[in-house]
């Protein structure tokens, strides 16, 4: 079940540092939106902010609000770990549990989550790597470790896993930053098949993957180092690749930035 | 392209080889001397080495047997290490895992300062605290377990081998605790982000997560610990009140150990008589490479597993 994302007024900070300030923004269900910007702007900060990871790091905390259809994500009384479990995270560099096997590395988050048969478990393993356009792959060696797999496959069986909890949102933080062209191509396909299924946020600084996985595309930028990261616009990826209304995307998108 | 090695390069390639060497020079030195010396003592012996209960090199036969050192010295490190390893993986994960950094540092820093403290204070402490302190455990496990014959308590001073087995477990918690707080210093975040983005809860992610990649720090610091713990000599001398016979159950005084029997014996023994320690010591020797051996098969066997290759 996707579900459309509604952020308001959010501001994330690091002990004492404002690091990106009064974001709002609404995110469709089935949809994926790219996030863009300069490092150090704070799009990876505010990504972890829609799973509540941001305040897993020392100091991190954050006001505001985050409406997952319409409960809120910083609601009083809500358990961050139950957040975790609606939206999963694939991160930067592919990171299966190295002691684990494939199998064991998909089944993860559903044994975290309750008791399955076996056969159940095998069912929506097989699933979760056919959706991650793995099956092929790994169907031969499911019992052996996950980290013995070349990066585009861990980065793909991370997805896998993070799919089998069948989640209402997908957070990619810049994921193929670590892979090469033929694996980061393999990831943008897989990506324009989940949208099907899931709601999709994919921080990038790859502007050409931007413009080919998105549907919609903000920007993010800071003022000076030391400012907090601002959303400087969200809209269309069509329209913030080739007409946007804020001169500062048209700056960075062309290359005419810093 | 072609150059001379530099100076340093070659200095450093020696050095380091240099102390390769030595330590297996080290190593091959001393299993001599113990195999020698040992012989001697073995070829006087009228009684089986292993099987005897009896430790009498000077009498006429000769007759010693280290079965009730081996027995003594298993049984108290086995007990030091099932109390001690728990309990510092346990105040590892805390330091590392939960408790805030300030406390986090007091603990670690106390904990270093137990691991300097020297054994013969820990054997006065053992033997004017800690034995006296036992009686009311020794009850209670006399009465809930006794039926066990482990645990079957005579009332006797707790100068037994299971005191030992508590007073090394403290001996050996702190290099435990120390080698484990290290290596889950170490966990890499991408490790633990894993399970907290599949919304695992803090145990969980020590489970998933850190344990698995703390494992062969676990053994490697066990075995450290249980190294220290099958050669403590002090401590057990002091506590232990020896004799030369095999209790089943744990709690009565007696028994012995390795080093306990060398330490007490040692000076007053005639050439025989140290000969035949030496025997025992040989086979200290060997049952620690046993150990140590064991533990690096446990590890190996599970390499392609570990977090090195992450």
């Amino acid at each position: 079940m996707a579900k459309r994302i509604d952020v308001s007024g959010l501001n994330a900070y690091y002990g004492s540092f404002l690091a990106i300030e009064d974001i709002s923004m609404t995110v469709e269900p089935r949809s994926v939106t790219a996030f863009i910007g300069p490092s150090g702007c704070g799009k990876s900060t505010f990504l972890r902010t829609l799973n509540r990871m941001h305040e897993v790091t020392p100091g991190g905390r954050v006001d505001g609000k985050v409406m997952l259809d319409d409960e809120n994500l910083y609601g009083a009384g809500i358990d961050p770990v139950a957040v975790r479990r609606e939206v999963g995270m694939v991160f930067q560099r592919p990171n299966p549990f190295p002691t684990m096997s494939v199998y064991d590395n998909v089944a993860a988050g559903l044994r975290l989550n309750g008791k399955y048969k076996k056969s159940e478990l095998d069912d929506i393993v097989e699933k979760s790597l056919r959706g991650a356009n793995l099956w092929n792959e790994v169907k031969d060696r499911l019992n052996k470790p996950g980290s013995g797999l070349s990066g585009g496959q861990q980065q793909r069986l991370c997805i896998a896993r993070a799919i089998a909890v069948e989640p209402n949102v997908l957070l990619m933080d810049e994921p193929c930053s670590a892979l090469d062209p033929i694996s980061t191509l393999a990831i943008e396909d897989l990506i324009g098949e989940l949208k099907e299924r899931f709601t999709i946020v994919i921080v990038t600084h790859n502007m050409q993957q931007a413009a080919r996985v998105s549907d919609r595309t903000a920007f993010f930028n800071l003022a000076a180092v030391g400012r907090p990261g601002k959303l400087i616009e969200i809209d269309d990826t069509e329209r913030i690749f080739s007409n946007p209304s804020v001169q500062a995307t048209e700056d960075y998108i062309s290359g005419r930035f810093g | 392209m072609r150059g001379a090695t530099r100076p340093g390069d070659r200095i450093f390639l020696g050095l380091a080889r240099g102390s390769g060497i030595f330590v297996l020079v080290v190593m091959a030195a001393i299993a001599a001397f113990l195999t020698y010396r040992a012989s001697k003592a073995i070829g006087e012996n009228e009684a089986n080495f292993f099987t005897t209960f009896e430790w009498n090199p000077t009498g006429v036969p000769a007759e010693f047997g280290i079965a009730v050192l081996a027995f003594g010295t298993v049984v108290s490190s086995v007990i030091a290490m099932v109390i001690a390893v728990p309990v510092s993986v346990g105040i590892a994960l805390f330091i590392t895992h939960y408790a805030p950094r300030r406390l986090g540092g007091t603990i670690a820093y106390v904990i270093d300062l137990l691991a300097a403290v020297p054994s013969i204070v820990y054997g006065l402490w053992g033997v004017l605290v800690l034995v006296p302190q036992m009686d009311g455990l020794y009850g209670w496990l006399d009465d809930h377990l006794g039926w066990t014959g482990v645990f079957d308590w005579d009332e006797g001073p707790a100068r037994s081998l299971f005191t030992v087995g508590v007073l090394l477990a403290l001996m050996i918690l702190p290099i435990i605790t120390n080698v484990t707080r290290e290596v889950f210093r170490q966990v890499p975040r991408m490790h633990e982000e894993a399970a907290l983005a599949l919304g695992a809860t803090r145990w969980e992610v020590v489970r998933m997560s850190v344990l698995p990649f703390g494992r062969s720090g676990i053994i490697s610091a066990s075995m450290l610990g249980l190294g220290r713990a099958l050669g403590e000599t002090m401590a057990v001398a002091m506590v232990l009140s020896p004799s030369f016979d095999i209790n089943l159950s744990l709690l009565n005084a007696g028994g012995g150990t390795f080093a306990q029997n060398i330490a007490s014996k040692f000076n007053e023994a005639t050439p025989i008589g140290r000969d035949a320690l030496i025997a025992s010591g040989l086979v200290l020797f060997v049952i620690t490479l046993l150990v140590n051996g064991a533990a690096r098969l446990i590890i190996a066997r599970r390499k392609e597993y570990s977090g090195a290759n992450a």
